[in-house]
């Protein structure tokens, strides 16, 4: 392995590794505030309840989601350098904004929600855990306008002199096709994820008949959540197919290893055959779909791998263009996957608690409760099928992987920081898998006799450290 | 004034801001085993910072953000050339943030005591590594004409630089003393404003030697008056402390760091990375800087949003104003 192999390895493990925990944050950061709504408006205790409980499993996971981000804005420097170089005009603009206006926010009003409760008037503190959510939103929507940026340079032009590219509207590069639909995709994932971790940590104490009135409305609350972002995942993933095949074309081919243009192109659900899909066994296809997925007409064309591999000798010389079609294939077809198993365990969740109901089958309440890995792996693969399907490219057309690493960190610095972060982030994931479930375990906590009109002056501190 | 000068010295502010800010925080964390002589006592400590460790920390990330922006090149050069330093520092704040947030979680003596250790740990590297590599760029380091580090790690622990690694740990913990002595009460406070007296002279004998030894090998007369400046606040933190002015010295130490990072970096300017080999080959404000567009772009951003970002994090600082005791501490 050379520098370049261990810094993409790098880039890889510390990214979907980062990502695991984004989601839970984005998705649970909205549905605790919301549930502190209810609470706030309402009075009823439950709500109370079921706000410390989540605000408790989020801050757990908000901690890694936290302290692994640092690792993200800092690699581009140190392993990607010239990419930095190259792309720092316009890549570094997104991510100075999301640090002023997302991070600052989320990480203030955050400190303030944990600190707060009993120090603030409740709606001051209510406040805070939407500003924070808040902070989680926008800061997704910056990286993702960088992140589009790489997938479809806009609003650059290129300096002739130095070779780089150079921003000439922030304005076209915010409202970059790619980002407008990978935005509300990404976000509505996130929603599904934190209702699924709500679905599933409900479901294991629905199914000791734990804490009913906390748990039975958490359940559903997360049911609905999946059903509605996955809907909502859907109809943007479709968006976002056809932006794809219009901006990438190779990446649509090789989510299908679709190797001559097709008209009618139609799906495989899957294949048996070689890894690289040039030769098939045996698959099961759905006539047609593929067409409709990459240009929403169920005749349409679709170019294939061999075409466009020609195509582009011609516009960027002599080269490998296609990604690694093992990689893209599965990874497109595991992200829907899970992502559809989740909305089906969903739905089988709310139906079979329709009406007061609270079902006894041991298999579903398994389902349910799996359910929680469900989004998380259809996160990471749709990260590892859209980074992956860009390859050889960091910024599309543009500027090579190749081309990206940094000339003057060595093979054994390199190693060095993938072994010591990959070790870290193993530890660490163990240690916040073990918290995660004692407290999920545990259950919401009881509250205390109503102390509102006591001054606060010889409490203990709330939610402390 | 040019933009590029307006971001070097946005650059330097936010640098300022979070050796301000975290520069306790990293104290506190330093203090941990000094001042924390049983469980009670470190769930103290800790919780003096704990609304606002996570937002100080951000200053670090926007500043780090804003020279990927403004200083594409440096940034490059920076954080590739600074590598395993850096990558000590990252896993330092790693473990220290985790730790903040998941200590109390267990009942469990020896849970606690792990996380103490990355506590301390991950205060100490950072406290360190950050005045060694302000010392490395402010000396220079081996740039050669792509403005590629080519020196070695070992290059970047010259005696300059140590001392520059000593000064930031000197400041650091005072500040963090003076810090504790400042948000506690009780025996605790009165230990803190002890130690904060006994530290003060270490932090001006080694504060003073780096301040000398940078201003004897740069002629900058602003750079001179800053660190004369600097040095005038930390002197005025000595009779501060004395006399219990707890508020008074936490300014003098807060002072004596923001000025000490503006010494450095109008030092350094107009360079913002100077290379040891050849002048030619140093970096810039102007040959590491973005295009005018980007520039003219992120100060409409840095304009519109910092006043917001000054007043709730001030705001936060006045929620949490109240001294802490030990009695408020759950036993």
């Amino acid at each position: 392995m050379d520098t370049l192999d261990i810094a993409r390895w790098q880039f890889g493990i510390t990214t979907v590794y980062h990502f695991l925990f984004v989601p839970i944050t984005i998705g649970m950061s909205v549905l605790v505030a919301g549930l502190q709504t209810a609470w706030v408006r309402t009075g009823k205790e439950h709500y109370l309840k079921a706000t410390k409980f989540w605000g408790k499993l989020f801050l757990i996971n908000f901690a890694i989601g936290v302290v692994t981000g640092i690792v993200q804005e800092f690699q581009f420097g140190m392993n990607w350098s010239d990419y930095s170089r190259f792309v720092g005009d316009v890549f570094g603009a997104p991510l100075a904004i999301e640090g002023l206006l997302a991070f600052f926010l989320e990480s203030t009003f955050l400190g303030l929600w944990i600190f707060g409760w009993d120090r603030l008037p409740k709606k001051v503190h209510l406040a805070t855990i939407w500003a924070a959510a808040i902070g989680t939103l926008l800061s997704a929507y910056f990286i993702l306008a960088a992140n589009s940026w790489m997938q479809h340079p806009v609003g650059y032009t290129m300096n002739e002199q130095t070779g780089r590219a150079e921003l000439t509207s922030i304005w076209q590069l915010l409202t970059n096709s790619t980002t407008l639909v990978t935005f509300p995709h990404t976000i509505t994932a996130c929603f599904l994820t934190g209702g699924a971790v709500l679905m599933a940590v409900s479901a294991w104490h629905l199914k000791r008949r734990n804490q009913m009135d906390v748990f039975r409305p958490s359940l559903k609350l997360g049911a609905w959540v999946v059903l509605i972002a996955g809907v909502g995942v859907l109809i943007t993933g479709d968006q976002q197919a056809r932006i794809m095949t219009e901006q990438q074309p190779m990446k649509m081919a090789a989510a299908e290893a679709l190797y001559q243009d097709s008209q009618p192109a139609s799906f495989s659900i899957f294949t048996i055959g070689s890894l690289n899909g040039e030769e098939e066994l045996y698959s099961v296809r759905i006539p047609s779909l593929l067409s409709f997925l990459a240009t929403g007409t169920f005749d349409g064309e679709v170019e294939g791998i061999d075409n466009l591999q020609a195509e582009y000798e011609q516009k960027y010389g002599p080269g490998e263009y296609a990604p690694s079609i093992p990689v893209t294939y599965w990874s497109f077809r595991l992200m829907m996957g899970f992502g559809i198993a989740t909305m089906a365990v969903a739905l089988l969740a709310l139906w079979a608690m329709r009406r007061g109901r609270t079902p006894t089958n041991r298999w579903l309440w398994l389902a349910v409760i799996l359910s929680f890995g469900g989004p998380l792996a259809a996160n990471s693969f749709g990260w590892i099928f859209t980074e992956m399907g860009r390859q050889p490219w960091t910024v599309f057309g543009l500027f090579k992987t190749s081309e990206s690493v940094s000339p003057s960190v060595s093979t054994g610095e390199a190693a060095t920081s993938l072994i010591t972060l990959t070790v870290l982030y193993g530890v660490l994931a163990v240690v916040e898998a073990g918290l995660f479930l004692k407290y999920a375990r545990a259950g919401a906590p009881e509250i205390p006799p109503s102390d509102s009109d006591s001054s606060d002056e010889d409490r203990p501190l709330a939610f402390a450290y | 004034m040019e933009l590029t000068t307006v971001w070097f010295a946005l650059i330097a502010l936010l640098w300022a801001g979070y050796f301000l800010l975290e520069g306790f925080d990293f104290g506190v964390g330093i203090l941990l085993p000094v001042l924390g002589r049983d469980n009670r006592e470190r769930r103290l400590l800790i919780n003096t910072i704990g609304p606002v460790w996570d937002g100080n920390e951000v200053w670090l990330i926007v500043a780090g953000g804003a020279t990927f922006a403004a200083f594409p090149e440096w940034y490059a050069t920076l954080f590739s050339g600074f590598y395993l330093p850096l990558l000590l520092i990252l896993a330092a704040l790693i473990i220290r943030g985790v730790a903040f947030e998941y200590r109390g979680k267990r009942d469990d003596d020896r849970w606690r005591r792990r996380w103490d250790l990355c506590i301390i740990a991950g205060s100490w590297i950072p406290a360190v590594l950050w005045g060694v590599a302000f010392g490395n760029i402010v000396r220079g380091v081996r740039l050669d004409a792509d403005h590629e580090y080519v020196g070695g790690f070992f290059d970047l622990l010259n005696p300059y630089a140590l001392v520059g690694g000593l000064t930031t740990l000197a400041l650091f913990t005072l500040h963090g003393a003076v810090f504790l002595a400042l948000k506690t009460d009780g025996e605790i406070r009165e230990r803190a404003g002890r130690l904060a007296a006994r530290l003060i002279g270490p932090a001006v004998v080694v504060a003073a030697g780096f301040l000398l030894w940078t201003a004897i090998a740069h002629h900058d007369v602003a750079g001179w008056i800053l660190m004369a400046a600097a040095a005038v606040s930390l002197l005025a933190a000595i009779p501060a402390i004395r006399a219990r002015r707890e508020g008074w010295a936490f300014l003098a130490t807060a002072a004596t760091l923001v000025l000490a990072v503006f010494a450095l970096f109008v030092t350094l300017f107009p360079n913002v990375m100077p290379s040891s080999i050849a002048d030619a080959n140093s970096l810039t404000v102007t040959n590491a800087s973005a295009s005018p567009y980007t520039l003219k772009v992120m100060t409409w951003v840095a304009v519109g949003c910092t006043p917001f970002v000054l007043l709730y994090q001030s705001w936060t600082y006045w929620v949490f104003r109240k001294r802490l005791s030990v009695e408020k501490i759950p036993a």
